[in-house]
């Protein structure tokens, strides 16, 4: 890309203008709308009732569940990310290799993807049931487990299984990448390999890990921003447990304003603040330690 | 050596026995609803649970496709992603080729607009979101669903469409520039075959987005007949009705759309995936 034409301003808005249009009413307006909502104060029926200050952001610095609610945000994106990461390398690794069927077993891994999350989640709150649920029953079944497991209501299991889930919807997408990122790999570069005498293993790590860096910076920053955003497991699987326990940044805000027992739309929007900049900060700094920069020039 | 001949031997028949499992290891939770949708509701929750229906139950497709409440939100579900689908990529479409093509004052700008709004999801502006519909009087309506899917899958779909066409070389469009032709034109006769499996994918992407939203639909879509399948189809199971046979033939039909189409484009998207990402 050495030369390029130049334009005026106004073509570029011929061009543009449809985006900027789209982006400024229906991002841009409601961010603002959030600042300006969690600086106001609400009645229980949402009627704005007058200024707040920072009030609605003080409110939720001192919500006793806020270090909870942050530590499982933590938990959830880090584990969710980093699972799907290294099962769908593996799986990538497979899904590219040469085998009778294989576009059959590509359109299965698929299914979790084109399922909403929704669906997917209320069908792991059956399965998870402690009463009849399918996985206690095959656990007892095996004689895994002498007595059923409650899964969503124990809160020793409830992360994990939510983690699970979490996990089994990112993989297609992610394993998706990856395929992508395989296939653009020139075969001549494992022949090389081969002929030098590379074990299959030192040749994954030294040539195809880092070729293949791109796809997984962008599955992880994609993933990163999609975990975190990820609104219907926690709030399906969860839905059973009062109180905020369980919950991360994104179903703690809409709970605020939607399902506590103040509907607090002022706090819900302060807390809505904090969940943008809490994203951006994860997104920039992850770029920041892999250094995306070089990677892009 | 040993163990690499006997596994070049038994390969052509393990692979496919790996694959089968690999897939059922995808399918297996949409098996179980499958089979669920295929009893009686009552017969999904007893103690101990079966494996398969104790009673068979033919009736449950059926009674979905009877219920008017559901083909009110299976339409209202293709409209908003149809409708959202399109406006993505006629909106993606020449801001990515101008982007990558031309420069002028407040392209960066431009750009780094678009990779902050990727990072916003529609949940976590929900609140935004709601007031600026409540006050434009749009609650309850396709256009606010469909406005709101477009606009925050504008982001990925800009994104990777400027990979795609920033990594053409701009030589094969300058032919045509001497031939005469202007930047739609060669926007529209040279650059889109060649990017096709970017438009794919942006395509698919969106689609499935907007067809599976749910926070944004769950907050303005108040009218039961307005609502999209996956907020709709949950009225199947409250506290006051339990039809998880209906829920679960209700969902087996909002899937299958969607892996059909996913089937169809497949080969498009795995080569749309990195080519305009990893220059």
């Amino acid at each position: 890309m050495k030369r390029r034409g130049e334009a005026s301003g106004p073509v570029a808005l011929l061009w543009l203008g449809p985006a900027l249009l789209l982006i400024a009413g229906v991002v841009v307006y409601p961010a603002v709308e959030l600042v300006k909502a969690s600086l106001s104060r609400y009645s229980i029926t949402g009627l704005r009732k007058g200024d707040a200050g920072l009030a609605n952001f003080r409110g939720v610095l001192a919500n006793e569940s806020l270090g909870t609610v942050l530590t499982n945000t933590v938990v959830w994106v880090v584990a969710v990310v980093v699972l799907t990461i290294l099962v769908s390398l593996g799986l990538a690794q497979f899904l590219t290799k040469e085998f009778w069927g294989r576009r059959v077993v590509r359109w299965a891994v698929i299914v979790p993807w084109a399922a909403s999350l929704v669906i997917t989640a209320r069908l792991f709150s059956l399965i998870y049931s402690y009463y009849y649920g399918t996985l206690n029953a095959v656990l007892l079944g095996l004689h895994v487990v002498d007595t059923p497991i409650d899964f969503l209501g124990d809160d020793r299991w409830i992360m994990p299984s939510m983690v699970a889930v979490g996990v089994f919807v990112s993989i297609p997408f992610t394993a998706y990448v990856f395929v992508a990122g395989l296939h653009a790999i020139p075969g001549e570069v494992y022949e090389a390999a081969r002929i030098d005498g590379a074990s299959p293993w030192k040749a994954w790590r030294l040539i195809t890990l880092p070729l293949l860096r791109p796809a997984v910076l962008v599955a992880t920053v994609l993933n990163m921003i999609y975990v975190f955003n990820s609104f219907p497991i926690i709030y399906t699987l969860n839905e059973s447990n009062p109180g905020f326990g369980h919950d991360t940044t994104i179903t703690f805000m809409y709970k605020l304003a939607f399902k506590s027992a103040e509907k607090d739309v002022g706090q819900s929007a302060a807390a809505g603040l904090f969940n943008v900049l809490l994203i951006l900060v994860a997104v920039v700094a992850y770029l920041r330690v892999s250094r995306w920069r070089e990677e892009e020039s | 050596m040993n163990g690499t001949l006997s596994w070049r031997r038994i390969r052509p028949a393990a692979m496919p026995v790996i694959g089968l499992g690999v897939a059922l290891a995808f399918l297996w939770p949409y098996l179980v609803m499958l089979l669920d949708a295929f009893r009686p509701s009552g017969d999904v929750v007893t103690t101990p649970p079966s494996l398969l229906p104790r009673v068979w139950k033919w009736t449950t497709f059926g009674e979905v496709f009877g219920d008017e409440r559901f083909r009110a939100w299976l339409l209202t579900s293709v409209v908003v992603a149809v409708a959202s689908t399109i406006i993505v990529v006629l909106v993606a479409v020449p801001a990515a080729y101008f982007t990558a093509r031309f420069r002028f004052r407040g392209r960066i700008a431009f750009l780094f607009l678009v990779l902050i709004t990727q990072m916003f999801s529609p949940t976590s502006l929900v609140v935004g979101i709601y007031r600026e519909f409540f006050s434009l009087n749009l609650v309850n309506t396709y256009l606010a669903l469909i406005l709101t899917n477009a606009a925050f899958n504008l982001a990925f779909a800009v994104w990777i469409l400027h990979g795609f066409f920033a990594s053409i070389p701009k030589e094969v469009e300058e032919a045509a520039e001497l031939d005469g032709c202007g930047p739609v034109t060669r926007l529209r006769r040279i650059m889109l075959p060649l990017t096709l499996p970017g438009l794919v994918t942006a395509t698919i992407f969106t689609f499935i987005a907007a067809w599976n939203e749910y926070v944004v639909a769950l907050t303005l879509m108040l009218d039961d007949n307005k609502k999209p399948l996956t907020v709709g189809i949950n009225s199947y199971v409250t506290g006051y009705e339990q039809n998880w046979d209906q829920l679960f033939g209700a969902s087996i039909i909002a899937i299958v759309p969607v892996v059909i189409l996913f089937a169809i484009i497949e080969k498009h998207l795995v080569g749309g995936l990195t080519a305009g990402s990893v220059k």
